[in-house]
């Protein structure tokens, strides 16, 4: 479906360029970037409105459908929606049980939080990738990417969040000595503290950075491969048939790829969390 | 794909949502889940508890029908036994009776002999005194019979 005014790599570039509102330097006042260059020079001060408003969008549905069922939540006979809602979070508080050994009553709802957000925000990943941006065109927006979490800002995001929560927790369960301890003085005892200090510094920064990275790499290159096979509806009849079958071939391996990461993200999390809770021997 | 301030943004609102999840979300599901299982439980248990007294009551049926059962039969017994002993002793009764009544009879019959002899008897005499009377008025010769006569009348 690209338009004649474009080549596939213009195609691809404006796919995956961030709808960002924020300031050029020299400017005055705020406004949206009209390219990938202009997004670029408005530094760390700016924001992507589409992930932010997509995630924002879908934070709240997930929360005021699981509020809603919470709210007038009975012991009786469950309906379908509770029911569904019931499931997920047994899902979430048997998985937490089998993975967390402390006593934190934030853990589930946490993990439950990141499951269904980050579930939502890679499902986006299954609308076509021309229908967003087209209608944030006709919308007057120069870009749209609507998959949130193939946005690096939002994948981070989050694992910095969880990272701050695994370093809150080590320095609540263990003080600040046990934690600085646990840093310095294993695995090699006092006298290999640079060493210590370099291989635990590395153990702890992986956590967040793999996090973050598993969920954007998995999201970004399903989504590129989405955009690729859109390609292919330019070339004829024949080949666009062909992407179209491709298409519907990556949208139903790609319904795996969407919970299993959303599910290894919720994971990690309660396994970092848990390894913050117990002490180091 | 520049890293900006969208990070920030992102990490505030995930720490909302976890917070609202946590305040008003899990804790009723969660209630609500704990306190169906508890009445699923009970349910059970008591469907059991129920079980097994249907278990016993029924038992305890068959031992009650049984054991009247018993007792209608002792009591059939009972009765044939009283029914049998009242017709042995209704029976020995009419016996005497009839025995005592036939006694009676044959003693009033044997009254009544005697006194028809007695009477009779008497009868005949008068009788055979009146026939000798008139015979002896026609047949007495005072001259032929005087030897006779006087022979009687010294034997008075």
């Amino acid at each position: 479906m690209s338009t004649e005014a474009l080549t596939s790599s213009e195609y691809i570039k404006h796919h995956l360029q961030n709808l960002t509102y924020g300031k050029l330097p020299g400017e005055e006042h705020w406004h949206l970037a009209h390219s990938a260059q202009e997004a670029k020079a408005m530094g760390f001060w700016a924001f992507n409105l589409d992930t932010l408003g997509v995630s924002l969008v879908l934070g709240v549905f997930f929360l005021f459908l699981f509020r809603l069922v919470a709210k007038c939540a009975s012991k009786g006979v469950p309906d379908g929606l509770q029911n569904f809602v019931e499931w997920i979070v047994e899902f979430i508080d048997t998985s937490v049980r089998g993975s967390f050994s402390g006593k934190n009553p934030l853990v589930a709802p946490l993990a439950l939080t990141i499951f269904v957000w980050i579930l939502l925000m890679n499902l986006m990943d299954l609308i076509p990738v021309d229908w967003v941006p087209q209608l944030a065109h006709l919308a007057g927006l120069p870009f749209f990417k609507v998959v949130p979490s193939t946005d690096p800002n939002a994948t981070f995001g989050m694992a910095i969040a969880v990272f701050f929560l695994v370093i809150y927790y080590s320095i609540k369960m263990k003080g600040v000595g046990g934690f600085v301890g646990e840093l310095t003085l294993q695995p090699f005892g006092k006298l290999g503290l640079p060493a210590n200090i370099f291989l635990e510094g590395v153990n702890l920064i992986a956590k967040p950075v793999s996090l973050a990275l598993r969920l954007f790499g998995n999201m970004y290159a399903g989504e590129m491969i989405f955009i690729l096979i859109a390609l292919m509806f330019g070339g004829g009849l024949g080949i666009g048939l062909f992407g179209g079958a491709l298409q519907w071939g990556w949208a139903v391996f790609h319904i795996l790829i969407v919970t299993l990461q959303a599910f290894i993200f919720m994971t990690l999390t309660i396994v970092y969390l848990d390894m913050a809770h117990q002490e180091h021997h | 794909m520049n890293i900006n301030a969208t990070l920030i943004g992102q990490s505030i609102t995930f720490f909302v949502f976890v917070w609202f999840c946590m305040k008003f979300v899990w804790p009723p599901i969660m209630n609500a889940l704990a306190e169906r299982r508890k009445q699923i439980a009970d349910g059970l248990a008591a469907g059991e508890r129920g079980k097994h007294e249907l278990e016993l009551a029924s038992k305890r049926a068959v031992e009650n029908l049984h054991e009247a059962k018993q007792k209608a039969a002792e009591i059939i017994a009972q009765a044939d036994k009283r029914a049998a002993q009242l017709v042995e002793e209704a029976k020995g009764a009419a016996k005497l009776e009839a025995d005592r009544m036939i006694a009676g009879a044959q003693a009033s019959i044997a009254q009544e002999t005697v006194r028809a002899k007695e009477a009779l008897r008497g009868q005949v005499a008068g009788l055979a005194v009146a026939g000798a009377e008139k015979i002896l008025r026609r047949e007495i010769d005072a001259k032929a019979h005087a030897d006779l006569l006087d022979a009687i009348k010294n034997e008075l």
